[in-house]
């Protein structure tokens, strides 16, 4: 194991450099402050995100029952493909955490590129079935049911670019070796805020599956 | 994203970063504040062209058609650049200005303080919540130079006319959707801002600042926040939709059968209902948002110069978490006359005369602030009282509005316009001028010419009387609203006479707000000098100095021993007891 | 100290205005109207009287309890005070909804009346169309293409169909004293909507959806009929008329009509 690990489990991390990133300052209210703080933003934000989900579903239940030309959409198969790359991608997450806790730093480095390289797979894979549909003449305004289809797919690659974009920056940190407390909190929240974007696909494939 | 802690120790260097790009909450909050009040003179300006042509509609002005050459050839405004300027100043006004200055002015700069923490949880975010209003006002303004202009479907957009592109009118081609793309924009940003509130407040508190140790202020910002980031995010939805409408050629809002302008749309299924639904239920929380943190600025007032504790500081929290928590479940009282559903129409009307509770309770708990009270009579507490007024006479025209039973006539005519100016156009604005006076030595070290805020004072209030009372007897008399001019319905011709009225109470209420400018420049290099707690005020921010350092409170962690209010308690040697002053409080004698 | 007497004054005024009625309501044409003006004027009495009373005690504390020197009375409050006005405020809000409910249900919850006359409504951006169905009682088929306002086809009758024949249009609405009269509202482009100032009635008529409206008339005259709903740049001149006449001449005027 490199030296600076052994040391992280025998002395605890060094305090963190100034710069930006999230915080964790040197005062004792400070650290818990911020990691309290960025996880109650975490939580705000996941309320916001729950609302835009929640208005696009609403029209989709007003839109579905009003008129009679809801078709349901064919689905390209690949979506399924996407969805368990994503759920691996946690899984994958998951595990990097836990040998980051474990102090094992480079196994974290390893599943923590792992887990990016899956949610990066998965948004090719999303791309892939957007291309499928057009191939198939299907676009945005062909019937109510594919307008949906795009519409929430669009806003959960949306949410999920930017929780990719978290993950590179960890990654990038980590190759840097520059994981102190404030970075902890970065991974725990990008990693929670994963999670419920895992949740939304899921909600979204039984909204397509059942009622699309 | 910068901690607290880890900026505020590091005050930043060079003019940049220092005002431009600044992570200090108290910078942002004075840009908020700027753009809010950059905003306002623009509204402003509009709303006294729409009176102006409401009763000149056939006036030749040059110069309108220097600015307008298709919109106001040969000088004459026409009906569609009336609209236009209506749905601009709608929208500029709400958004750029009830939505900014209240929160994210006043809220910036102060919460921080009040609840002894550094600065906001997360600077970096708080700097680019700023900067991302500012774009959004930068494309909502551009909306007036494209092509067609700026559109003409009101603030509140309603499809099919906002929806179906060009066809429906000037204005409804690229300057529509320009307006949608700022909406946008603006929703982002306001989650970003509410992403700060909520979390500085839940958990940077210092120590011995309960929740129920809080200022009003704090709560209002608070509450404020939740509804923003909730509805915000529907208006966000609701704005995407709309944009795949007029762009892709989708029909979310837009029916079968569409004929306009001799032309057949290829939509089909769509609702306009729909769009109804959802912006209302973004559009009602909102009318909150602009509202609260008045209230909360006028509690905190009328306690501080009654020196008298707030009377029912319990009843006044839940009577603003129920607000914000009601303000949810009302917004169909926008779409009685709609065409939806009757029984939903009372179900809302009885959640709407629920919500008026809670607003009625706050205001017999500021009445009974200043009972038995000792009252100052400066600026600021000025228009704490004139926001009590107002808000009365706003709030009770509500009663009338919220029974489906009567809005089959009031919808849509005058009588609506008086009551959301009343209570937005007013009350609200009164709120900001109150909190300007209230913090002004605080953000400065200066104070404000009080003679000159009397005189704004009074001409204001006397002011926004006669320009919107009088709109209440239009509205009993018929008079529908967004009409661009008056001469085509016989019965709108007697009514001319009150139109001129308000015209003529409007231009002199307007350039009555230039001394208020005044005062604020001026005072700004030339006022007294500010001591540190000019009104023997309780709250944290009356401890730092005027104004106040980077990082606050000087690396020192308050500790709180006391709640908000603590005037006039008996046996102590001064009539108000500082939030940290300690638990012992000095006796008199 | 002076805005107490400023306060009272503009209460005093706005009050005056409301009592002379000095800009009122025009009156009521049907029973509906009477029963809507009884309830305004309930709602009135007690918003005024809260209005009054609020004002008031806002001017009066400010001139009982500006400062003189000495100390306030220091009070976080009184519970029951706190109980009892509001209780009051939800009864006095709450009654006054409840009492309204029978006027809403009145023109929105029950259906028209079975021989209540049917009569079409087409509005578009910036004209009102009404349509009869003639004397064999059927509204002829219409289609899209075949409207032709120049031709003097608003609705786009289907020449084809026999029932369209004797269908009548015009621009004005014409009813009967003292007759059922259900209006069926369509609109072909954006939201408009139809208000008559002395039946105490609106309603917003939506693309997209059949919307009815039923209602009577008991007072001869022409009533002017603005539209109520932003429709664009011709919004405010977009009006008609609804003139209401005695039977004989409305029978008169459909025979004149189908004569053409």
């Amino acid at each position: 194991m490199p030296a600076s690990v052994t040391s992280d489990i025998i002395q605890g991390p060094p305090p963190p450099p100034i710069e930006h990133g999230w915080g964790g300052g040197g005062e004792s209210g400070g650290r818990g402050a911020d990691r309290r703080a960025s996880f109650t933003g975490l939580f705000v934000l996941l309320a916001a995100s729950t609302m835009v989900f929640a208005a696009f579903t609403s029209a989709f239940v007003v839109r579905r029952g009003l008129s009679d030309d809801w078709a349901s959409m064919h689905k390209p198969s690949i979506l399924w493909v996407n969805t368990v790359v994503l759920l691996a991608s946690s899984l994958v997450l998951d595990q990097s955490r836990r040998s980051l806790k474990a102090g094992n730093r480079s196994r974290f480095n390893f599943w923590w590129s792992g887990g990016t390289a899956l949610g990066i797979l998965f948004l090719l894979g999303q791309a892939y079935a957007w291309q499928q549909l057009k191939d198939a003449g299907i676009y945005v305004a062909t019937n109510p049911s594919s307008s949906f289809f795009y519409v929430l797919t669009a806003a959960h690659a949306f949410h999920l670019l930017g929780g990719v974009v978290a993950l590179v920056y960890v990654d990038v940190q980590a190759l840097r070796l520059r994981l102190g407390p404030a970075k902890r909190t970065a991974i725990d929240v990008t990693a929670v805020y994963w999670h419920f974007l895992d949740g939304i696909w899921l909600y979204l494939m039984v909204l397509f599956y059942v009622w699309g | 994203m910068s901690s607290p802690s880890d900026h505020a120790a590091h005050a930043p260097h060079g003019f940049i970063r220092r005002y431009i790009f600044s992570l200090d909450h108290k910078v942002i909050g004075i840009q908020y504040y700027c753009l809010g009040l950059f905003s306002v003179f623009l509204g402003m300006s509009l709303s006294l062209l729409m009176r102006f042509h409401m009763v000149n509609p056939h006036a030749q002005v040059h110069w309108f058609e220097k600015l307008w050459p298709t919109a106001a050839a040969g000088g004459v405004m026409t009906p569609e650049l009336y609209l236009s300027l209506m749905t601009m100043h709608g929208t500029i006004m709400v958004f750029f200005v009830l939505t900014t200055v209240p929160q994210s002015g006043f809220g910036n700069y102060f919460l921080p303080i009040q609840i002894g923490a550094e600065d906001m949880a997360f600077p970096v975010l708080n700097m680019m919540s700023f900067w991302t209003t500012f774009l959004s006002l930068c494309v909502m303004v551009a909306a007036f130079f494209v092509q067609g202009g700026a559109p003409l479907s009101g603030w509140t957009s309603y499809p099919p006319l906002s929806g179906a592109g060009p066809l429906t009118g000037p204005g409804e081609g690229l300057g529509q959707t320009l307006w949608i793309v700022s909406i946008a924009i603006f929703c982002g940003a306001s989650l970003m801002g509410a992403i700060n509130f909520i979390a500085t407040t839940v958990d940077l508190r210092c120590k011995g600042l309960s929740l129920m140790r809080m200022p009003l202020t704090c709560w209002t910002w608070l509450v404020t926040a939740i509804l923003g980031l909730l509805g915000f995010a529907v208006l966000l939805s609701a704005g995407v939709l709309l944009l795949l409408d007029r762009l892709a050629g989708t029909s979310f809002f837009l029916p079968a059968g569409l004929m306009v302008n001799d032309q057949i749309l290829n939509h089909k299924g769509g609702s306009p209902l729909l769009w109804q639904h959802l912006f209302w239920f973004f559009g009602h929380p909102e009318v909150y948002i602009a509202i609260l943190p008045g209230m909360g600025v006028t509690s905190q007032l009328l306690s501080t110069f009654s020196r008298k504790p707030i009377f029912g500081y319990k009843a006044m929290v839940y009577a603003i978490l129920s607000i914000g928590f009601l303000g949810f479940l009302v917004w169909g009282h926008h779409m009685f006359m709609s065409g939806m559903n009757p029984y939903s129409a009372m179900a809302f009307a009885t959640l709407t005369m629920c919500i008026g509770v809670p607003s009625a309770i706050k205001t017999f708990n500021w009445i009974g602030t200043l009972w038995g009270g000792k009252i100052h009579f400066d600026t600021a507490m000025m228009f704490a009282l004139g926001f009590v007024s107002l808000f009365v006479t706003g709030g009770i025209s509500g009663i009338f509005l919220g029974q489906p039973a009567l809005d089959l006539y009031f919808h849509d005519t005058y009588f609506v316009v008086g009551h959301f100016h009343m209570i937005m156009g007013v009350a609200a604005i009164f709120g900001m001028f109150a909190g300007t006076f209230y913090w002004f030595p605080k953000m400065t070290g200066r104070m404000m010419n009080e003679k000159l805020g009397k005189l704004h004072f009074y001409l204001t209030f006397i002011g926004v009387y006669c320009i919107f009372a009088p709109m209440h007897y239009l509205g009993i008399a018929g008079n529908p609203r967004r009409y661009s001019q008056f001469t085509e319905n016989e019965f709108l011709g007697p009514l001319l006479p009150i139109h001129n009225f308000m015209t003529y109470a409007a231009y002199v209420t307007a350039a009555a707000q230039l001394i208020f400018l005044f005062n604020l420049i001026w005072s700004l290099k030339k006022g007294p000098k500010a001591s540190i707690n000019p009104w023997n005020s309780t709250t944290l921010e009356w401890t730092v100095p005027s104004p106040p350092p980077h990082d606050n409170f000087g690396g020192v962690h308050p500790v709180i021993n006391h709640g908000p209010y603590e005037y006039s308690v008996p046996g102590s040697s001064k009539d108000f007891i500082m939030q940290n002053d300690p638990a012992e409080v000095p006796s008199e004698g | 100290m002076l805005l107490a007497p400023v306060v009272w004054v503009l209460t005093a005024v706005i009050v005056y205005f409301f009592a002379a009625k000095t800009w009122w309501f025009p009156p009521p044409i049907n029973q509906h109207g009477m029963e809507y003006d009884a309830q305004f004027w309930r709602t009135l009495v007690v918003t005024g009287i809260i209005f009054v009373v609020a004002q008031f005690a806002l001017g009066w504390v400010i001139v009982r309890f500006r400062n003189d020197g000495g100390r306030a009375r220091h009070s976080h409050g009184n519970n029951k005070l706190e109980t009892l006005w509001t209780s009051a405020t939800a009864i006095l809000f709450l009654g006054l909804v409840v009492m309204g409910t029978k006027i809403w249900a009145g023109v929105h919850f029950d259906e028209a009346p079975p021989d209540a006359i049917p009569i079409e409504v087409l509005v578009k951006q910036f004209a009102w169309n009404f349509r009869y169905a003639g004397p064999d009682g059927k509204f002829g088929h219409t289609e899209l293409k075949f409207i032709n306002d120049a031709a003097g086809n608003p609705f786009g009758i289907d020449e084809k169909d026999p029932a369209g024949k004797d269908d009548i249009v015009s621009a004005t609405l014409k009813v009967p004293i003292g007759k059922p009269i259900k209006l069926v509202m369509h609109s072909l482009d954006v939201i408009h909507n139809f208000f008559v100032r002395e039946l105490r009635m609106k309603q917003d008529i939506v693309p997209g959806m059949e919307i009815p409206l039923h209602f009577e008339a008991d007072q001869i005259g022409t009533y002017e009929v603005p539209c109520s709903e932003l429709c664009g740049l011709g919004h405010y001149k977009m009006r008609t008329s609804m003139q209401v006449m005695s039977q004989a001449d409305f029978d008169q005027w459909k025979q004149q009509q189908a004569q053409k």
